[in-house]
C-alpha cells in the first residue's frame, strides 16, 4: 500500500470540492449531493487509517457512517419536496422564510 | 513507478474530475449521474485498501439506494434547471477563496503532521473480510449497531411525516 498521506490528500481535496459546491451552487439538491461527498471524502480516510493501523475500527465507523447518511438523506429529500410544494422552486436564494 | 501508484494516479484522477464534474454541470440529472461515478471509484479505493465488505456497502447503499433516491426526488420535482441568477462578483468570488484557504489549511496539516502518519504493516490475513467485520459489528459494537436500527425508524417516519400533504 502507499503511504497513507496520499490517501488523506485525496481526501482533503473531495472534501474541498464538496464544501466549495455547498457555497456556490443555488440548487438545493446539488448542496445535498456535495454533503454527500464530503460524507465520502471522510469515510476515504476512515478507510485509508484502518488499513494503516491494521485496525477494523475504522471500517465499522464507516458502516455507521453509512447509515447515518442514508437516514439523512431520506429526511432531507423529504423536507425538499415539502419545500417544493409550498415555494415551486428549490433555488437555496427562495428560502428566506421560517413559515409557510 | 510501480502498479499500486499507478492505479492510485488513474483513480484519484477519476474521482477528482467526477467530483469537478458534478459541482459543474448545469443539469441536476448529469451531476447524480457523476456523483455515483465517484462512489464507485472510492468503492474502488476501497478494494485497493483490503476493505471489500466496505467497498460493496458503499455501491449497493450509496450508488445504488442513496443515489436512486436523488434521480428519483429530481425526477418528480421536474427540478432538473435552476435558473441562474445574476449575483454580485463577491457572491462568485469568495466560495472559490473559502475552499482554497480550507486546502491549503489541510494540506499544511497533514505536511506538518507527516512524521506521526502511521507506518504501513502488512495486514492480518483475515483483515477486511465480512467476517471479521461482522465479528466486530455483533461483539463489540453491537449496542450502536442496535441504535442505528432506531435511528433509521425515526428517519422513515420522520420522511413520511413530512412528506404527507396536509389534510
Amino acid at each position: 500500500m502507499l503511504p497513507v498521506a496520499y490517501y488523506i490528500g485525496l481526501s482533503a481535496i473531495l472534501f474541498t470540492i464538496g464544501a466549495l459546491g455547498v457555497l456556490i451552487r443555488r440548487n438545493s439538491i446539488v448542496i445535498f449531493m456535495s454533503v454527500e461527498l464530503m460524507l465520502n471524502s471522510a469515510n476515504l480516510a476512515f478507510i485509508a487509517f484502518a488499513r494503516a493501523y491494521g485496525v477494523m475500527g475504522g471500517q465499522i465507523f464507516v458502516f455507521f457512517i453509512m447509515t447515518v447518511a442514508a437516514a439523512e438523506v431520506a429526511v432531507g429529500l423529504a423536507l425538499i419536496v415539502t419545500i417544493f410544494r409550498s415555494k415551486q422552486s428549490i433555488d437555496v436564494d427562495q428560502m428566506n422564510s421560517l413559515k409557510g | 513507478m510501480t502498479i499500486d501508484l499507478i492505479l492510485f494516479l488513474i483513480l484519484g484522477l477519476t474521482a477528482i474530475a467526477t467530483a469537478l464534474g458534478m459541482l459543474f454541470s448545469r443539469n441536476a440529472v448529469y451531476a447524480a449521474l457523476f456523483l455515483i461515478l465517484n462512489f464507485c471509484t472510492v468503492a474502488l479505493f476501497y478494494l485497493l485498501l483490503d476493505a471489500p465488505f466496505i467497498a460493496l456497502t458503499q455501491v449497493t447503499v450509496y450508488a445504488g439506494a442513496i443515489m436512486v433516491l436523488f434521480l428519483f426526488v429530481i425526477m418528480l420535482l421536474g427540478a432538473e434547471q435552476t435558473a441562474s441568477v445574476p449575483s454580485t462578483w463577491w457572491v462568485q468570488r469568495t466560495p472559490l477563496f473559502l475552499g482554497a484557504v480550507l486546502l491549503v489549511e489541510i494540506i499544511a496539516i497533514i505536511y506538518n503532521q507527516r512524521d506521526r502518519l502511521p507506518v504501513v504493516a502488512p495486514p492480518s490475513a483475515a483483515f477486511g473480510t465480512p467476517t471479521s467485520v461482522g465479528e466486530i459489528l455483533f461483539n463489540q459494537y453491537l449496542l450502536p449497531f442496535e441504535v442505528t436500527s432506531i435511528l433509521l425508524l425515526v428517519a422513515m417516519i420522520g420522511a413520511i411525516v413530512l412528506s404527507k400533504p396536509k389534510a
